[in-house]
């Protein structure tokens, strides 16, 4: 491409396109959407971990003016019989949990009945007045207990990698000359985005539903609803414009969706159903995972054996699955390796992929293994990590599709000024704090699904492109936006990108860090098929100077299609569309990954952590005062939103490291911090002396866009880096998270 | 096994609805009168009966600041407030603040230093970043990060809020950056 | 949250008088945790009594020296209020590190007193509580008690009254004025709130209907030498694990007069009068510091999760002690002890 053009955006800084909308309250989010005589319903919960629902009294409530009905499984309508019926996109094997289907309780905070009233007030109330009689059950709920009986899961869920092995772990430790073994534990967390889960279904006068809800993926939803009540596609059009913070909890169907829908259908009346800040701690979760490490390496600090095994709870009706241990086998080059995964299951609700599900556990344990383990060996952590680099991915043995690790080591160390840290702990004082540094990584799939797209140019010049894809703060209306402008040769304010309604092109569920990939990819071919379209109709203008252009020969830049050999030859988009007598032209069309790349090469993200503490010794505070993040992730679509991506993670280690975890009262088999002001997450003051860097990577194989996204791999090592620099500081060595200030006195 | 009856409300008594009655709200210099019972919230006042659904819920009890709007000038969580108990005040939300064609300065910060991820926490951080302002308590980057903690990010946007807030409270508060604002730790890079 | 009716009272006399002619009435000021219990179906008035028109929120200061805080005059004006901040640092510091400044912007100073604890199993309906169903039981003992007493807790209560101010107002000695039916009247700071014994679900010593109407303080201020230390699981709007508020009068580097009090660790604000008097003629060292920090804590006890909590208030008594003595706190617009 020339270089005078003014509608290059890929690669550069510009502001989110929904920005305006997003800080003025403008961005409608799911329980926002007005429509006409709205009824609302309030959801009961069980206080009860496992039992029998024995009876509902709903008579006194349904004596209240202004009560409308009272749903639970007494009463209920036949709904789809198989489980396959309430199976979405990435249910995990096993039968999902049916809201009100019988008078089983499977956890706690379960979902018992849904009150529906003219007001919230009075539904809220009505609630609370609701009596239900419980059959208590004995119920298990701690996986401390079930130690030595998880089993590894036969039936994953999508996306699930079993754990690998190859040589012999055990001879390659024995042979070892430098040896550690311990276990790394983390407590369960909740997403608890700030928008609470919610959904507005509007029921049309020919009983067709529009249903605004929040989740991750409009068409998941979609087909849930449908298969359920027994709707067709035209009768249940799921909506999600904007998603006030995601993180996986939206990735599955939550009960809010069924309730209204069922609520709606029934009562033939548009409804609203809105659950607490209590009740986002009813559903999925990370799950509580306990994890042995064990490595050796040689007199030199070659990695000669590796074992990580990991354990953590599911539900007693899905086998929930993570990847937790596949990150050891091909973070570091090591030839001896085992890497073995439990699950076992207790009275809960199913856990749920929450941000990097799996590698922020694992790579967790094995950071902080590989820190004791450079200490053990005598060696600076970074240097450790620099002689164990992996040149191939021994899990797949394939080479990366690209990986500039190494670079982001080096970038990272400079501007951290790592070259400066004293080897021993505690070697570092202010006053009353002692410093400590750092250092810790990951590893993250770059992964890509098929989507599709639409794009559409009407007379005026203006595009608009469509999917189905999600915006949940991730910038995907922006960075959409970007590569259609920059494709079509449009300024940015030209174009208009419509997201989050399965009216659209089905896009793959907001997640796992491909939406840039598989939508942009889509949104890309879709823009050049566009393109050639715009071509041949400029071919056919009188005397046009592209009249024997091919498509390869030709650009489009600054509202122009010109030859890119004679740029001056060149005609004007939106005089192409006049003189065509076109309205408008619309094109389809999809992406797919290349089957054939991801057989010959591993696709993976990777970056380093550099974090300095200061910890107040005697009163056991910790305060993270600064983290460089570098991040190798190919290229980045935008500057500012990617950034933003980053250094929200790095705002999530800290919470991860710090502060956050879901405490269950096994007593009662109850998450009971269940509220924001007992759950903690940082603040404001919480968070300092973010450095974000992306190193230059790129990779002409992961994707026609070089895109690995960023959604996860931010977070990884951030929570190690912080433990790391805490026993640096200290010389503690805290191996549960979070580090509470009572862990360090 | 045991058998528990329970309603969450301890006194399970029936109590019928007391009737809505009328009252007026002065919301962003406009009056709007309502048919509320005492018991809705200033926050569902603004959000269900009046269609203003820029405050948030993030919480609806006092633990996270989205619903946060200006009161006579004051930042408060709209949550924990009757609107009944809001007669007579001058009610300020984000959509008085300005709007997507005439952007606040506050809002053309927030977009501009990428305060903001899912949008779902921001009107709450502005109206609050304007009660912050309002109030010329806060004079360094440390004092902002404080004065700014009743305001929960989940996206961990803190950076760019801090930001954002610092550039339009210097220039409201007339301060050179240069003395007022020293950096404590590191700013991140932009 | 259940129905209820609401008057907006004009004078203290007409809202004790409201108060008396309903069946389960309570008072509003603030709002900010009334209307969390009660949505949270822990708290359950018919009636509510509207405060926020009452003309009891000017703070200005007394004949004899003191300040007198006016029951609904903001946690955020109180704290600024420019006497406040000279005089009472101590006060200023303590109420900017509780909540958050929208919370501080609504809550009263009546309302701070009257908060109740933040105990996990108080706020959730689904399990036993002695304080909020008395005789059900008290969840909290074996189990979760991250935030629970270490101090003159009892077999049917562990909680812990969760206010910062309140720390300060106890080791300030300010008194308490109330209006009630039968009249005004004073109740010292320490007698105002109580600990759990067998009846925890009376938080204070107030009669059913009686009003805050002002919180006295007295002329001695220790706006020289004191220290609010607060431990909490993160920087901001978090409740203390521990908090300290500590005023010291000093004479060289001997101890004058000294005020302790510890939050977080008990069913009250907690001063220990008997430490204080340790104090005073000692000189200000790291020894007599720790000594006393053993006496405050000597009959402390451990619930499990929070058993540590005593060696972290003994450490907090030191730190704040030494912090006090060497003048380092400075009355401010916003609380930053904790950051390095």
């Amino acid at each position: 491409m020339s270089t005078d053009s003014n509608t290059k955006y890929v690669g550069k800084a510009p502001n989110r396109v929904d920005g305006p909308l997003k800080v003025t309250g403008t961005a409608k989010y799911a329980a926002e959407f007005d429509v006409p005589d709205l009824a609302y319903g309030y959801v009961v919960s069980s206080p009860v971990a496992k039992g029998r629902i024995r009876k509902i009294h709903a008579d006194k409530v349904l004596g209240l003016p202004g009560v409308l009905h009272v749903f639970s499984h007494e009463n209920v309508p036949g709904l789809a019989w198989f489980d396959r019926s309430y199976k979405d996109d990435v249910a995990p094997g096993g039968s999902p949990f049916r809201p009100l289907h019988d008078d089983e309780i499977k956890f706690n905070m379960q979902p018992v009945a849904l009150v529906v009233a003219d007001t919230f007030e009075l539904a809220r109330y009505a609630a609370s007045i609701l009596e239900v009689e419980y059959e208590v059950e004995k119920h298990e709920t701690d996986i401390e207990s079930k130690r030595d009986e998880g089993y590894e899961p036969g039936r994953g869920k999508t996306g699930y990698m079993p754990p690998q092995r190859r040589e012999d772990a055990d001879k390659g430790l024995e042979q070892s000359a430098h040896r550690i073994r311990h276990e790394y534990i983390h407590g369960a967390q909740h997403h608890n985005p700030m928008e609470m889960f919610g959904a507005t279904v509007h029921y049309h006068p020919d009983g067709k539903l529009t249903i605004y809800d929040k989740t991750q993926g409009v068409y998941n939803c979609q087909q849930y609803i449908t298969k359920i009540f027994g709707l067709s596609k035209d009768e249940a059009r799921v909506v999600n414009l904007f998603m006030g913070g995601g993180f996986g909890s939206g990735l599955r169907p939550q009960y809010e969706l069924f309730l209204s829908v069922l609520a709606a259908l029934e009562l033939k009346r548009s409804v609203r159903v809105t659950l607490t800040r209590q009740q986002m701690f009813s559903f999925g979760h990370r799950p509580h995972t306990l994890q042995t490490l064990e490595l050796g390496t040689g007199p030199d600090g070659a990695l000669l054996g590796l074992k990580h095994y990991a354990l953590h709870e599911t539900s007693r009706f899905e086998d929930y699955t993570e990847n937790v241990v596949n990150w050891s086998g091909m973070l570091y080059k090591c030839p001896n390796v085992r890497l073995s995964y439990g699950i076992s299951p207790l009275d809960v609700y199913t856990p749920l992929d929450m941000r990097a599900p799996g590698a922020a556990t694992g790579s967790f344990a094995l950071e902080v293994a590989m820190d004791e383990m450079a200490y053990e060996a005598g060696l600076d952590p970074l240097e450790f990590r620099r002689r164990n680099y992996a040149e191939e991915d021994q899990n797949k043995k394939a080479p990366f599709s690209s990986k500039k690790l190494r670079e982001a080591y080096d970038e990272g160390a400079r501007r951290f000024g790592w070259d400066k840290r004293p080897m021993a702990p505690r070697a570092t004082r202010e006053g009353n704090l002692l410093v400590g540094w750092g250092v810790a990584g990951g590893v993250w799939d770059a992964s890509m699904q098929k989507a599709a797209a639409k794009a559409t140019i009407t007379a005026d010049g203006r595009l608009t492109v469509a999917s189905a894809a999600g915006e949940n703060g991730t910038g995907t209306y922006t960075i959409m936006a970007q590569i259609a402008a920059e494709t079509l040769g449009l300024p940015l304010e030209a174009v208009t990108v419509r997201l989050g309604d399965t009216t659209l092109p089905e896009a793959p569920l907001q997640g796992g860090s491909w939406t840039a990939a598989s939508v942009g990819t889509a949104v890309k071919n879709t823009c050049e098929a566009l393109g050639e379209k715009l071509l041949k109709l400029a071919q056919k203008m009188d005397d046009s100077p592209l009249k024997d252009a091919k498509p390869e020969d030709v650009e489009f830049v600054n509202g122009l299609i010109r030859l890119r050999k004679e740029p001056q030859q060149s005609v004007v988009l939106r005089d192409v569309l006049q003189v065509s007598g076109e309205r408008e032209i619309e094109v389809d069309s999809s992406a797919m990954p290349n089957p054939v790349n991801m057989q010959k090469y591993s696709m993976h993200s990777h970056n380093v952590v550099f974090a300095e503490v200061k910890v107040d010794e005697e009163l056991g505070t910790v305060h993270v005062t600064r983290v460089v993040n570098v991040v190798a992730a190919g290229r980045i679509l935008n500057q500012k939103t990617a950034r933003s991506q980053v250094l929200g993670s790095v705002v999530w280690g800290i919470s991860m490291a710090l502060m956050e975890e879901t405490v269950m009262d096994h007593r009662y088999g109850r998450y009971m911090n269940h509220n924001y002001a007992e759950y903690h997450v940082p603040t404001n003051a919480d968070v300092r002396g973010i450095e974000v860097y992306f190193v230059e990577e790129e990779d002409p194989h992961v994707n026609p866009l070089g895109v690995k996204g960023i959604g996860e791999v931010g977070l990884l090592g951030v929570a190690a880096a912080i433990t790391n620099a805490v026993y640096h500081a200290t010389g503690k060595r805290v191996r549960s998270l979070p580090i509470y200030l009572d862990k360090l006195l | 096994m045991s058998i528990v009856s329970t309603s969450s409300a301890a006194d399970d008594q029936l109590r019928p609805p007391v009737p809505p009655g009328s009252v007026t709200l002065r919301i962003n210099g406009q009056e709007h009168t309502l048919r509320l019972a005492p018991w809705t919230s200033l926050l569902d006042a603004l959000r269900e009966y009046v269609g203003l659904t820029g405050t948030k819920k993030g919480c609806d009890h006092g633990q996270c600041g989205a619903c946060t709007v200006l009161v006579d000038g004051k930042r408060i969580n709209s949550c924990l407030t009757l609107a009944v108990l809001q007669e007579g005040a001058d009610i300020t939300t984000i959509e008085g603040l300005g709007t997507p064609e005439h952007l606040h300065p506050l809002q053309q910060a927030f977009i501009d230093h990428d305060a903001f991820q899912c949008g779902y926490c921001t009107p709450g951080q502005i109206c609050s970043a304007q009660g912050l302002i309002n109030e010329g308590k806060a004079h360094t980057e440390d004092e902002i990060r404080e004065l700014m903690s009743g305001n929960i990010c989940r996206c961990g946007a803190y950076v760019g809020i801090l930001n954002a807030v610092k550039e339009v409270a210097e220039k409201e508060l007339k301060m050179a950056s240069c003395t007022c604002y020293g950096s404590h730790g590191h700013s991140s890079n932009s | 949250m259940n129905p209820f009716t609401l008057t907006r009272a004009a004078s203290a006399e007409a809202a004790v008088r409201d108060f008396s002619s309903h069946d389960s009435p309570a008072y509003i000021g603030g709002g900010t945790n009334i209307l969390d219990l009660m949505k949270e179906n822990v708290a359950h008035p018919t009636h509510l009594i509207g405060l926020n028109k009452l003309p009891l929120n000017a703070i200005e200061t007394t004949a004899d020296g003191g300040l007198r805080l006016g029951a609904t005059a903001t946690n955020a004006d109180t704290a600024w209020h420019p006497e406040v901040k000279q005089r009472y640092p101590l006060l200023n510091q303590a109420i900017l590190a509780g909540a958050s400044p929208q919370l501080r912007n609504m809550a009263t100073n009546a309302g701070n007193l009257m908060q109740r604890t933040r105990c996990y199993y108080f706020y959730d309906t689904a399990t036993p509580c002695n304080k909020r169903e008395p005789g059900s039981g008290c969840a909290a003992i074996g189990g979760y008690n991250r935030i629970h007493a270490i101090l003159g807790a009892s077999e049917h209560c562990i909680a812990t009254h969760p206010s910062d101010m309140c720390v300060a107002l106890a080791a300030l000695e300010a008194v308490v004025h109330v209006q009630g039916k039968d009249g005004a009247r004073q109740i010292k700071f320490e007698d105002f709130h109580r600990l759990p014994d067998d009846q925890p679900e009376r938080d204070n010593t107030l009669q059913p209907g009686e009003l805050i109407v002002a919180l006295e303080l007295p002329k001695q201020g220790f706006a020289k030498h004191f220290s609010y230390l607060k431990l909490r699981d993160r920087q901001s709007y978090a409740f203390a694990l521990v908090s300290v508020a500590v005023g010291l009068e000093l004479e060289g580097a001997t101890i004058k007069d000294a005020r302790l009090a510890l939050g977080g660790v008990a069913h009250k604000p907690w001063r220990d009068k008997k430490a204080e008097q340790l104090l005073i003629g000692q000189p200000a060292t790291e020894a007599t510091f720790k000594q006393v920090a053993e006496a405050v804590l000597k009959d402390a006890k451990g619930q499990g999760t929070n058993d540590f909590k005593i060696e972290l208030a003994r450490r907090a008594i030191v730190r704040a002690l030494k912090q006090a003595a060497a003048g380092e706190q400075q009355a401010s617009d916003v609380f930053t002890n904790s950051n390095p």
